[in-house]
């Protein structure tokens, strides 16, 4: 499946990908009023770590055996057969964040319930890739076992 | 404290409705303008060290950002500008050269916006660049006096060694070291896609570059860094370096702190220590010592390439020139005062040298009466801002020009002049990693290429225009220009007519 | 106003020529018939005719035709050519008073063999001292115009349209194997008797119809090498770069040919290898004579007649032959009228040159 990688020879540490995957992920869609005003405040789902020298966004890496998805109690985190999207419901999820402490990459933030990539449903390309100035993010089938 | 008594130059500017803290800016500025308040959330500036290299202007999310210039008036001076007074500041304070980037920012007049360009009306007509073949690749190397055949279509000459260009304009030599590799790699990749050349100026040839060896200008300098056999003979042509239009009779200095494990190999010096290039090359006092290097060159690849010379425009250009062709160049280089450099003396750089127009024009004109114009290729460099500019060059009797500073625009370069201080945001002229990464060569040779491109259909316009659709009709071809608002004198040296006539 | 001469000066016009290879001789009256039905394509600022064969019994001489504008000039360019050549007959060239044509130059003829003495003195080869004399007496002698030069053939040029012009000269009395002609269109001039074409040097005469927007890129190319384009007109140019090529450089005319219009780039890079390499080597050795812009060109020579068109085909040129006579014009009528029947008639394409060769001097050669 397509995949986001990190190049971290090329992670400006700018965080945009942060601020474009608020807004992707806010209500308005605007990135002044998703990053400032907009109340509850969409949380990032992709997270940069490190300095200037050496940084890495991190996000999902969407598991062929996802071990939050084993480990989620609630059956709110499935994984799609087709897609092989990782996501939570919300409605079943009580955020208990059973899921962040199984991830191997911590790529899930807490909040009222487990956030995580969706890889932007249904865009062609992740909003954080598309903003990354230096292509430091690729979108792309690097091979491995489907779903 | 000790007193400042240079007030700062720009102003940053933060539209407070739209920023959202994110931080960009902080992270992205060398200069450490921004920061984070102390509630680690607030993100505010401080002014004092910002060049205007527009890193945090163009990268904001948000659009919140913009850089002014900051105005501290003086007592009006026409003579004591605040310039000079500032300048005298820094000297008090560092008993130093000024030192200065890029090219001669001072306002001498600028030839090409004084000079006009032709087109066909009724008597001949235009050519449509669209529908019609419109030749721009150019030739260069030395040609022997005629042709000899067996009969039509047969040639019986052997040819010295020639290079093709798909473009007249090649990349002009930045050196690894004065800028970085990335930025080196995207222009040799540029280079190589579009069918032209790049220099390596006299930094060597890194490994990385070993893929583009085709579309390489290897320079031999005054330093002589990373020259030997091998080097010579990767690449489409050798350039004797005897002079920069930036700073013609000095030579250059790459501190020490730039000199990283890369960068000393690929210059075959030492990581940590001062790479100096000496005024003269120390084997070259005269032009029959010129002769003997360019033959030794020749001798060391060959015969396989066409060795260059290049030379800074200065006040007896032409006959310089003419001692090159004489002395066995191939290929001459001029490159004018406007030209560009990753570092300079101020003085220098703003006060020695001529235009590379009328550089140009003179040194055309005296191969022309020399008849031995048509032997050699002449290469303009110092400053080409858009292809009209080329196709001017062209037209006073270029073969091919050289830039640089317009594909470092392409690729970040906002002109700030401070590449001197190692600390280009934009990742070209540093050679620290977090910036050099800034440049991703996947992204920038593209750019550079599309500029490229972009100048290539406006110069098949141009000559389209003036019913010409081959560059060789229009090289030397100086009726299609006409001089405006130049004196008798200035029109004479270069050739053409007034506008009108 | 400047005049031509001192000004350069582009101009239309039509252009003809018969050439009978196996050196049948053509009276005048054919080639007058021809550019006389392109009346339209001139505007009666100049028509000329050049003619090969037409002095056999001085075929070894140096034909000088010469326009004098008043005695003074006459004088000490005779002075000059009498030093410098040993002149065995001068003449008026024979014309007729007629009112289309008017206010012009004093014109004579001189037939002369070089002064080897002088010629040996100057170590040139003989055809570099008559150029050399003919290029100083039109540069330096103000009111003398030597407008043609070769020998076994003439140029006979006025300012008026080219069937007027032949009249004038009386060109039915002359046969020759070889005729170009042209009517011409300057865009602004009231017309100079020396602007006229054809343009001749030596033995070369060119008839040209376009205009060159290579001019200066040629001229500043040429006059490395000794040339001076006084006239300032694209046939000058386009009649030394000949001259050069074949008579400097030792190419074959057709070669030459090739290198003012050599085939574009696209072109080159689709042929075999030996092409490639003709074409590439020409065109960078020559890149300063390609000729660029809307041309047609008749040039005449004693070796025989060649007809070139610009690469894009922008200016019209049809050829013809019949028998041992081939026939070229602006316009496939002026070929008909001439000659009705023709056994092949084409237009000449920019990349393909036509060259008809002299078949007697081939012989006269072996």
């Amino acid at each position: 499946m397509k995949k986001v990688y990190a190049k971290e020879e090329l992670c400006l540490n700018c965080h945009l990908c942060e601020v474009f995957c608020k807004t992707a992920h806010s209500l308005s869609k605007d990135v002044i009023k998703a990053n400032k005003y907009e109340q509850p405040a969409p949380a990032a789902r992709v997270k940069v770590y490190g300095d200037n020298k050496l940084s890495v966004a991190v996000n999902c890496r969407h598991c062929e055996e996802p071990k939050c998805v084993k480990a989620c109690i609630t059956g709110a985190m499935t994984k799609d057969k087709k897609t092989g999207i990782v996501s939570v419901n919300e409605e079943k999820c009580i955020g208990c964040m059973t899921c962040l402490a199984v991830c191997p990459f911590g790529c899930i933030q807490t909040g009222k319930f487990a956030v995580k990539c969706d890889l932007c449903r249904g865009e062609d390309e992740p909003a954080c890739v598309k903003n990354c100035p230096n292509r430091a993010l690729v979108y792309t089938d690097l091979g491995g076992a489907e779903v | 404290m000790a007193i400042d008594y240079i007030p700062r130059s720009f102003t940053i500017v933060r539209d407070k409705e739209r920023c959202i803290d994110c931080g960009c800016c902080v992270r992205q500025c060398s200069n450490e303008c921004h920061y984070f308040a102390d509630d680690g959330k607030t993100v505010l500036a401080d002014s004092q060290n910002c060049v205007a290299c527009h890193r945090c202007v163009d990268l904001c999310p948000t659009h919140a950002l913009r850089i002014e210039k900051y105005i501290c008036d003086y007592r009006e001076n026409a003579n004591w500008t605040a310039q000079y007074q500032q300048e005298i500041c820094r000297q008090a304070d560092s008993g130093g050269t000024l030192l200065s980037a890029m090219g001669n920012p001072k306002p001498y007049p600028i030839y090409w916006d004084k000079i006009l360009l032709n087109a066909s009306q009724v008597t001949n007509p235009s050519i449509d660049p669209l529908r019609e073949p419109m030749e721009i690749r150019t030739i260069l190397g030395r040609k022997p006096e005629r042709m000899t055949v067996e009969e039509k279509g047969k040639s019986t000459i052997k040819m010295p060694p020639q290079v093709v260009l798909e473009t007249p304009i090649m990349f002009s030599a930045m050196s690894f070291g004065s800028i970085s590799l990335n930025a080196q790699k995207s222009l040799a990749m540029a280079a190589k896609n579009l069918g032209t050349l790049f220099n390596t100026g006299e930094g060597g040839l890194h490994p990385d570059l070993e893929a583009y060896t085709d579309h390489a200008i290897v320079q031999v300098a005054s330093g002589r860094f990373g020259v030997h056999k091998e080097y010579l003979n990767r690449s489409r042509y050798v350039e004797i370096k005897i002079g920069q239009g930036a700073k013609p009779g000095i030579g250059g200095h790459l501190p020490g702190e730039k000199v990283n494990v890369e960068v000393s190999n690929a210059r075959m010096i030492p990581v940590g220590s001062d790479a100096i290039s000496p005024a003269p090359h120390h084997d070259i006092y005269s032009i029959e010592d010129l002769r003997q290097l360019i033959w030794s060159i020749k001798q060391a690849t060959d015969n396989t390439k066409p060795v260059c010379v290049k030379i800074a425009a200065v006040h007896n250009v032409a006959a310089i020139v003419s001692g090159c062709a004489r002395a066995g160049a191939d290929i001459i280089a001029i490159d004018g005062f406007r030209g560009g450099t990753g570092a300079a003396p101020t003085r220098i750089r703003d006060n020695v040298g001529i235009p590379i127009e009328l550089a140009l024009a003179a040194a055309d004109q005296r191969l022309r009466e020399e008849g031995i114009r048509s032997h050699v290729s002449l290469v303009a460099a110092g400053s080409f801002r858009c292809s009209a500019d080329i196709v001017k060059a062209i037209a006073l009797g270029a073969d091919a020009c050289y830039c640089a500073s317009a594909p470092l625009i392409a690729m970040g370069c906002h002109m700030c002049r401070t590449c001197n201080t190692g600390k280009c945001n934009w990742g070209i002229a540093t050679q620290r990693p977090e910036l050099t990464k800034r440049l991703n060569p996947d992204i920038m040779h593209q750019r550079v290429e599309n500029l490229i491109t972009a100048w290539n259909h406006e110069i098949k316009e141009i000559m389209g225009g003036m019913g010409i659709n081959s560059i060789d009709s229009l090289r030397g071809n100086r009726l299609m220009l006409r001089g405006i608002g130049l004196s008798e004198k200035e029109l004479q040296i270069l050739g053409i007519k007034h506008a009108g006539e | 106003m400047l005049k031509e001469g001192q000004i350069r000066i582009p101009s239309g016009c039509a252009i003809a020529g018969i050439i009978d290879r196996k050196g049948g001789l053509i009276n005048g009256c054919e080639i007058i018939k021809s550019i006389a039905l392109m009346h339209d394509r001139s505007n009666g600022l100049g028509g000329g005719f050049a003619a090969y064969g037409i002095y056999p019994e001085h075929k070894d001489e140096y034909a000088f035709h010469i326009f004098y504008d008043s005695a003074e000039a006459q004088k000490k360019c005779e002075e000059f050519l009498f030093k410098h050549f040993n002149v065995d007959e001068a003449e008026r060239i024979p014309t007729k008073k007629i009112p289309a044509i008017k206010n012009g130059p004093d014109i004579w003829r001189y037939f002369a063999r070089v002064n080897r003495v002088r010629m040996k003195n100057a170590r040139l080869d003989e055809s570099e001292y008559v150029m050399q004399c003919v290029t100083k007496v039109n540069d330096a002698f103000e009111g003398a115009y030597i407008f043609s030069s070769g020998k076994n053939m003439g140029c006979f040029k006025a300012v008026g349209y080219p069937e007027d012009v032949g009249e004038f000269y009386m060109l039915d009395k002359y046969d020759a194997y070889l005729w170009t002609a042209h009517g011409r269109f300057p865009t602004n001039t009231p017309g100079w008797w020396g602007g006229a074409h054809p343009f001749n040097v030596l033995d070369w005469s060119v008839v040209h119809n376009g205009e060159i927007s290579s001019y200066d890129a040629n001229r500043r190319y040429i006059e490395q090498f000794g040339y001076k384009c006084s006239m300032q007109t694209d046939t000058e140019v386009i009649t030394y770069l000949f001259d050069h090529l074949i008579r400097h450089h030792g190419l074959p005319t057709n070669v030459a040919a090739d290198v003012l219009t050599a085939p574009e780039w696209d072109e080159i890079d689709r042929m075999d290898a030996q092409k490639k390499e003709y074409f590439t080597n020409l065109r960078a050795i020559y890149s300063g004579a390609l000729v660029n812009g809307p041309f047609s060109v008749i040039l005449g020579s004693n070796k025989g007649l060649l007809a070139i068109n610009d690469r894009l085909k922008l200016r019209s040129l049809t050829a013809a032959t019949k028998g041992s006579r081939a026939y070229f014009a602006s316009e496939e009528s002026a070929i008909r009228v001439v000659c009705p029947d023709p056994e092949k008639v084409w237009s000449v394409s920019g990349a393909d040159p036509v060259f008809v060769p002299l078949e007697i001097n081939e012989k006269e050669d072996a």
